[in-house]
């Protein structure tokens, strides 16, 4: 599904990034770890073309996605949400998720100013999905709400509601337990589960152990930006490498 | 569905405003006034979707409405073309102009990019100047004539008031209607969080230069209705001036509001008009004022005097109560 070869990446002197490589299966919750400064967040930013690497590339279904930028992505099934929340703070709820179905729709600026019939006909549909979505992550009660007024842990839901609006095949989530107390975490992992048996491949940051081990099917663990490990969780918690990387030389 | 009634009800009223003030004000010089305020709505209005918006500034709009008013001209006066053809080329033209200067300026941010803008309208400023032989130079270009309906000729201040006025608010049907859709939403989103509105499949930057054209297009149009209005046009209406005055109308009105654009041109038409009575010092009144609305309605006059009006309602309900 989403595969990275040899990807490296310097800023200035400093390697983030040194031959990284692995492969995400269609279908699997994967999680990437690794201490403060591994390099987890750059990884992303390069799969999702906000940074270009150095070296290397980045395939999607065995397409080169290297060199696109983000808006190309979207429309390929690619899209990711943010360590610190990236909600349009200034709309609604409901219209944050619409503008995820932003390329489900087509409508150009002249249908959009002369109320085109095509255009409210699409309109509508959009806000019937658009619906659906908030219902998918349990937030529809908060649709008519101005999306900066939500608490912190609402924002991270309706940001994975808008991401699932864009109908992706693969979804990158910068540590979505981030800033969220038991209980919310706890419906993350029922949210993520429920994404995947949507039939969306789930790549995750996080720093959340519990988190991790409870819903990932393989784990990459990154340190000092290069990979240290891979395999599934138990194989993880066994690994004499990742254990010495997280508590120290001992 | 309520707040699309709302909507409805807001711009029929404003239909009634527009269509009944000739009865209250018949005398021409007010009239006059009231064109310019419907000229300068529409520029705000362009302004407003693209600073308010999208959230890119633009300090060369009267380079935009200079050569929609130039064009108009030159194509009418000179080789005597149709004034309704000679303001769709001009739309057209300043349209594609805009796109294609788009493309490069508009990676630029920030302070670069007023700094670019300014230097754009600059450059359409010296050429209004220096191309004499088209433009007529520093002393303007006349013998414009006026549109025409027909036999019908918009030739009286109450005529050009109604004919201004139905563009005016044909333009604000128009924004409201895109700034409520998804284009209206993507670029609200762009605004917010731009990197979030790429990830979901916006392709900012060809949207920045699609709204920066059609802002444009939109100020060349008010150009070609000033310039038929006025029959005569000059380098001096659309110097660099003009251009901050327009980005004041939009912030004093309120960023990102349709009716706000509307509010900030008819403060910054009319206030001049109204402080002839200070004189000589009319223009230190008229800093201090729109200094005083900067500071106390950071919003805008379009969310700041909701609530003025409550306050000042509250004021007079204590009072009442007190008196009792």
């Amino acid at each position: 599904m989403l595969e990275v070869r040899s990807l490296t990446q310097r800023f200035g002197g400093i390697t983030a990034l040194e031959d990284i490589s692995f492969a995400v299966a269609k279908g699997d919750i994967t999680g990437i770890i690794g201490p403060n400064g591994a390099g987890k967040t750059t990884l992303f930013n390069i799969v999702t073309g906000l940074y270009t690497q150095t070296a290397g590339a980045v395939l999607l279904n065995g397409k080169d996605i290297s060199n696109l930028p983000p808006e190309r992505l979207a429309p390929l099934g690619l899209v990711r949400t943010f360590q610190n929340i990236e909600l349009f703070g200034t709309m609604t709820v409901l219209e944050n998720v619409m503008l995820g179905l932003h390329t489900r729709s087509s409508s150009g600026i002249l249908a959009c100013m002369a109320k085109m019939p095509w255009h409210l006909r699409e309109e509508r549909l959009i806000r019937k999905q658009a619906y659906e979505w908030l219902d998918f992550c349990g937030i529809s009660t908060l649709a008519e709400q101005k999306a900066s007024n939500l608490p912190f842990g609402r924002g991270r839901f309706l940001e994975i509601a808008r991401a699932m609006a864009v109908n992706p095949s693969i979804m990158l989530m910068d540590e979505p337990a981030a800033g969220l107390n038991n209980r919310e975490t706890g419906e993350l992992a029922a949210l993520i589960r429920k994404i995947r048996a949507a039939g969306v491949t789930v790549v995750l940051v996080e720093h959340d152990m519990e988190l991790v081990m409870d819903i990932c099917d393989r784990i990459i663990v990154l340190n000092l930006g290069r990979k240290l490990a891979e395999g599934t969780p138990r194989e993880i918690q066994e690994n004499p490498a990742v254990i010495s990387a997280y508590l120290g030389e001992g | 569905m309520l707040s699309a009634y709302r909507e409805i009800v807001k711009f029929l009223l404003l239909v009634a405003i527009v269509l009944l003030l000739p009865l209250l004000i018949q005398e021409g010089y007010l009239l006059n006034v009231m064109v310019f305020v419907g000229i300068h709505s529409i520029l705000a209005l362009a302004l407003n979707l693209l600073l308010g918006y999208a959230g890119q500034i633009s300090l060369g709009h009267a380079g935009f409405f200079g050569l929609g008013a130039y064009i108009s001209g030159i194509l009418t006066a000179t080789y005597s073309i149709n004034p309704w053809a000679a303001m769709l080329a001009a739309a057209t033209l300043v349209t594609l102009l805009a796109f294609i200067v788009g493309f490069p300026i508009l990676k630029l941010k920030g302070h670069y990019l007023a700094m670019a803008t300014l230097g754009l309208g600059i450059i359409i400023y010296i050429i209004f100047n220096e191309a004499v032989d088209h433009t007529g130079g520093p002393s303007g270009l006349s013998g414009i004539p006026n549109l025409s309906l027909g036999g019908f000729s918009f030739d009286s201040d109450l005529r050009n008031y109604y004919l201004i006025w139905t563009f005016t608010l044909v333009a604000i049907g128009l924004s409201l209607n895109l700034v409520n859709s998804r284009i209206g939403r993507a670029l609200r989103a762009i605004h917010d969080s731009e990197v979030a509105a790429r990830v979901m499949g916006v392709n900012a930057r060809l949207l920045k230069v699609q709204i920066f054209a059609l802002s444009a297009g939109l100020s060349a149009v008010a150009g070609s209705l000033y310039a038929h209005t006025m029959t005569f046009v000059a380098p001096a209406s659309f110097g660099f001036n003009f251009s901050v005055e327009l980005v004041t109308m939009v912030i004093i009105g309120g960023l990102a509001s349709i009716y706000g654009s509307l509010l900030g041109a008819a403060l910054l038409t009319v206030l001049p008009e109204m402080l002839r009575a200070f004189q000589d010092y009319d223009i230190i009144v008229y800093g201090l004022l729109l200094i005083v609305i900067t500071m106390f309605m950071p919003g805008g006059l379009v969310k700041g005097l909701p609530g003025v009006l409550t306050a000042l309602r509250r004021k007079a309900a204590k009072e009442e109560s007190g008196d009792a």
